[in-house]
């Protein structure tokens, strides 16, 4: 009969907790700011509620005494979420440069079936059909505001990197409108290259990335020697690229008329429904036509994807590891304060203000340690620059963000191992019979 | 050995403490597993004998710029190349244009180079045979659930077929079984066609090739016969690099990402809280302990006696934790495998992690031990009797 009681309430406590860690997954601030504040006013307006805080502020005073138990709990803490918000900084930054690079107004058409820019190709042809489609809006000289775009991996050497050791970078061929299409795209030091000419503008990410990319020196793309002119920023994944004159890239890598891609400005975000249909209506073209928002999007997806699983995988692991080892400190705390918890309930504390007390105590640990971890996060990792390669390509430089919902997240996290780790040892202290924890120690 | 039973009590004398200290521990090897499995796959990628006796060569200007054919017999000639063979990206995809498939369209001699992928004599012979043939890497095949036998359609992202839809459709004749299951990632998801079907199918390639494969005689002179191989295109409108297998597939994976420094961070962070754990829960054992070490004492243990007991009990937990957190990486890798249909990849645990799994437990059981150790050895054996 004991047996089957104690299996009860064991099996109760495991549901209780399942549904209270959904619920906090779930809830968003609002509610949990609303039940923080009823969580305050119970203690401050009840009985009990007095009682608990009367009892946490015990626990919480003599917290300096158990100052290198209590550490475990932060630190294992800090740790799982310096490294769940690391992981996702990585992929929230992956995502946010090819988020930025593209809009609902501009649009890019590929050959039918291209899974990226570079494996299309569109013949002059198509590409004059394409330019004259309804939607396209208008420069200040009339022409439609469409850029066709030769997109190549050339080799170049990367920084650092052994003498022969070549990285791939997208070398963007464009013409004088591509500047009008992405206005973002700013010049920071020298100047535009001239058409007809062997010259290039580098992307202040790929002058990270890449040996030699320094205004006035020359590199070898393809066969020639080209002079760097310039250096652009645009702030989005544009930045790893190297820009030149679209018909000399095409004579270089032997591309005769035909481009990769056409990029262009719709007069309005709404026109997009309209572009499509008369592109896919047109029986001259066999083209795909996505937003260049859309675009990016499903370029970063899978990548982001498995960022993020693996992010939360070894941020799940690491928490087991922590839930247990708060667990330990927790039973060790509620162990060496079993007399002074049990006289607390010899003279009429009853069991709920002595759970939440041992709980307030644990949440404070985490909350510490939630801190400590998503500050470190945030020192280390907030504007780190990493790179990958991207889109089949070439090197796409992105810089980790580290976000508010982020850390609020990271936060989160936190606060649950605490509940976990800090709910069986304070149920213990509180169902223990009062007469054997007074005989302890 | 004589004291075990000894040790062993000690560690269950607090049997709730013991199992929770072994759950942070397992939970800091099981991830240390997977995540060593991945660094381990990422720098033996291409790290093979056979990947050092193989030698690449490409366009220099770019990946995806193509060679002519015409180059195959002339690499052939090189001395020091024992045969040479050649493949193109055929960029393809199943249903969807981003559910990409590794797949090449290679020259029929090309399996002879891969010993590390392993077709039924039936099989090859049946690929022969077959234009629109083409051999299906076992894991590709789970992945998708094809069966030999099967016609499938496929997408190609960058080749058009004749009537000028991306829309190709091959048979399946075989399987490619991998024989050397380390580096069976790659080969496992990999598809083959012919070179010859894919050439005269699509308008756009017309015999040019997108990177040849040459073996080499003698590893030793692998340098030289790359050189070799680059003079014959020096000064044309198809220059080439040549590189053996091993460093090209290094020096690609360095593009991925920095993907060492970020597992290296994350094994630092979990290492650092695990030693603080178990740090903290043996001084807390040893502490309660104690009179009874004072007992032991004062019946004649000597003092380097007490410290071993202390420092074995340490790292025994690390052991036994370690040991199953590292098996349970190893049983979880196929488990993962399973459940996302071979889209991701948990390489087998090698002997290498475990050597160094096992490095890591006994280490981090002494250093965690040693401070309570020293504490236990140097007990004075009237103050702790008394107490105090």
């Amino acid at each position: 009969m004991k047996k089957l009681k104690s299996l009860l309430r064991g099996a109760l406590t495991g549901l209780i907790l399942a549904i209270a860690l959904v619920a906090w997954s779930l809830l968003p601030w609002p509610a949990l700011l609303g039940l923080a504040v009823a969580f305050a006013l119970w203690m401050l307006l009840t009985r009990s509620g007095r009682q608990a805080a009367s009892v946490a502020g015990v626990g919480i005073s003599t917290l300096s005494q158990r100052l290198g138990s209590s550490s475990v709990v932060v630190i294992g803490i800090a740790g799982v979420v310096a490294v769940l918000v690391a992981m996702l900084s990585m992929a929230e930054g992956y995502q946010e440069t090819l988020r930025r690079t593209g809009s609902d107004d501009s649009v890019m058409v590929l050959r039918g079936a291209s899974a990226a820019e570079v494996m299309s190709t569109l013949d002059l042809a198509s590409i004059n059909v394409i330019e004259q489609a309804p939607g396209i809006a208008r420069g200040a000289d009339g022409r439609p505001l469409a850029s066709p775009e030769t997109v190549v991996a050339a080799n170049l050497p990367i920084k650092g990197g052994a003498p022969d050791e070549d990285g791939s970078v997208q070398l963007r061929g464009v013409g004088d409108r591509a500047w009008q299409v992405r206005p973002q795209v700013k010049i920071v030091q020298g100047r535009r290259f001239e058409t007809g000419k062997r010259e290039v503008v580098v992307g202040s990410g790929a002058q990270r990335q890449f040996a030699g990319l320094e205004v006035g020196k020359q590199i070898r793309l393809g066969n020639e020697r080209w002079t760097v002119v310039g250096v652009f920023k645009s702030g989005d994944a544009m930045d790893s690229e190297v820009w030149a004159d679209a018909q000399m890239v095409a004579a270089t890598y032997g591309r005769g008329a035909s481009r990769n891609s056409v990029v262009a400005k719709l007069s309005d975000a709404k026109q997009f429904k309209a572009f499509k249909a008369a592109l896919a209506g047109d029986p001259r073209l066999q083209v795909d036509t996505t937003t260049t928002a859309e675009y990016f999007a499903k370029q970063s997806e899978a990548m982001t994807k498995v960022i993020r699983i693996i992010g939360i995988v070894v941020g799940s692991i690491m928490a087991i590891g922590a839930v247990f080892g708060a667990l330990n400190t927790m039973f060790a705390t509620v162990a060496t304060r079993a007399r002074e918890i049990a006289t607390l309930r010899a003279i009429g504390f009853r069991g709920v203000p002595v759970v939440v007390a041992v709980m307030l105590e644990t949440m404070l640990l985490a909350l510490l340690g939630g801190l400590i971890g998503g500050a470190l996060a945030w020192l280390v990792f907030n504007g780190y620059t990493a790179s990958t390669i991207a889109g089949g390509v070439g090197q796409l430089t992105f810089d980790f963000r580290v976000t508010g919902a982020l850390l609020w997240s990271g936060l989160k996290w936190a606060l649950a191992i605490g509940f976990v780790g800090g709910l069986f040892p304070a149920l213990r202290a509180a169902t223990l019979p009062v007469t054997t924890a007074l005989r302890a120690l | 050995m004589k004291y075990f039973h000894l040790i062993w009590a000690e560690l269950m004398r607090r049997k709730t403490r013991t199992a929770l200290t072994l759950m942070s521990i397992i939970a800091a090897f099981l991830l240390f597993g997977l995540l060593d499995g991945v660094r381990e796959s990422f720098e033996q990628a291409g790290q093979s004998a056979n990947g050092a006796k193989r030698l690449q060569t490409g366009s220099r200007l770019s990946f995806i710029q193509t060679l002519p054919q015409a180059l195959h017999g002339r690499i052939g000639q090189v001395d020091g190349v024992k045969q040479v063979t050649y493949a193109n990206w055929f960029g393809g995809a199943y249903q969807d244009p981003h559910n990409q498939i590794f797949s090449f369209a290679v020259a029929d001699n090309y399996l002879d180079l891969y010993p590390e992928m392993s077709v039924s004599k039936a099989q090859r012979a049946a690929f022969a045979q077959t234009r629109t043939g083409i051999l299906v890497g076992e894991g590709l095949m789970k992945r998708f659930g094809w069966k030999v036998g099967q016609k499938i359609p496929l997408q190609s992202t960058i080749f058009p077929n004749r009537d000028g839809s991306k829309n190709w459709s091959f048979d399946i004749v075989g399987t490619l079984a991998v024989t050397d299951k380390k580096s069976g990632g790659w080969y496992d998801q990999m598809l083959l066609m012919h070179w010859k079907y894919f050439d005269e199918s699509t308008p756009y390639n017309r015999g040019t090739v997108g990177w040849y494969v040459s073996e080499v005689a003698d590893v030793n002179r692998a340098d030289r016969v790359a050189k070799a191989i680059d003079a014959l295109s020096a000064n044309s409108d198809h220059e080439t690099k040549t590189q053996t297998e091993q460093a090209a597939t290094a020096s690609w994976m360095k593009q991925m990402a920095d993907i060492g420094l970020i597992v290296g961070s994350i094994m630092g962070a979990v290492f650092f809280t695990l030693v603080l754990l178990t740090g903290n829960t043996m001084a807390q054992a040893v502490r309660e302990r104690t009179s009874e070490l004072a007992v032991l004492k004062t019946m004649g243990f000597p003092d380097r006696s007490v410290l071993l007991l202390v420092l074995a009990e340490s790292v025994l937990l690390m052991l036994i934790g370690g040991v199953i957190g590292v098996a349970i990486a190893g049983a979880l890798g196929p488990i993962v495998a399973t459940i996302s249909g071979g889209a991701i990849n948990v390489p087998p645990i090698g002997l290498g992690s475990w050597t160094l799994g096992l490095g890591l437990m006994l280490g981090i059981g002494v250093l965690v031990g040693l401070l309570p150790a020293i504490r236990a050895m140097r007990l004075n054996i009237v103050d702790a009797l008394a107490g105090r």
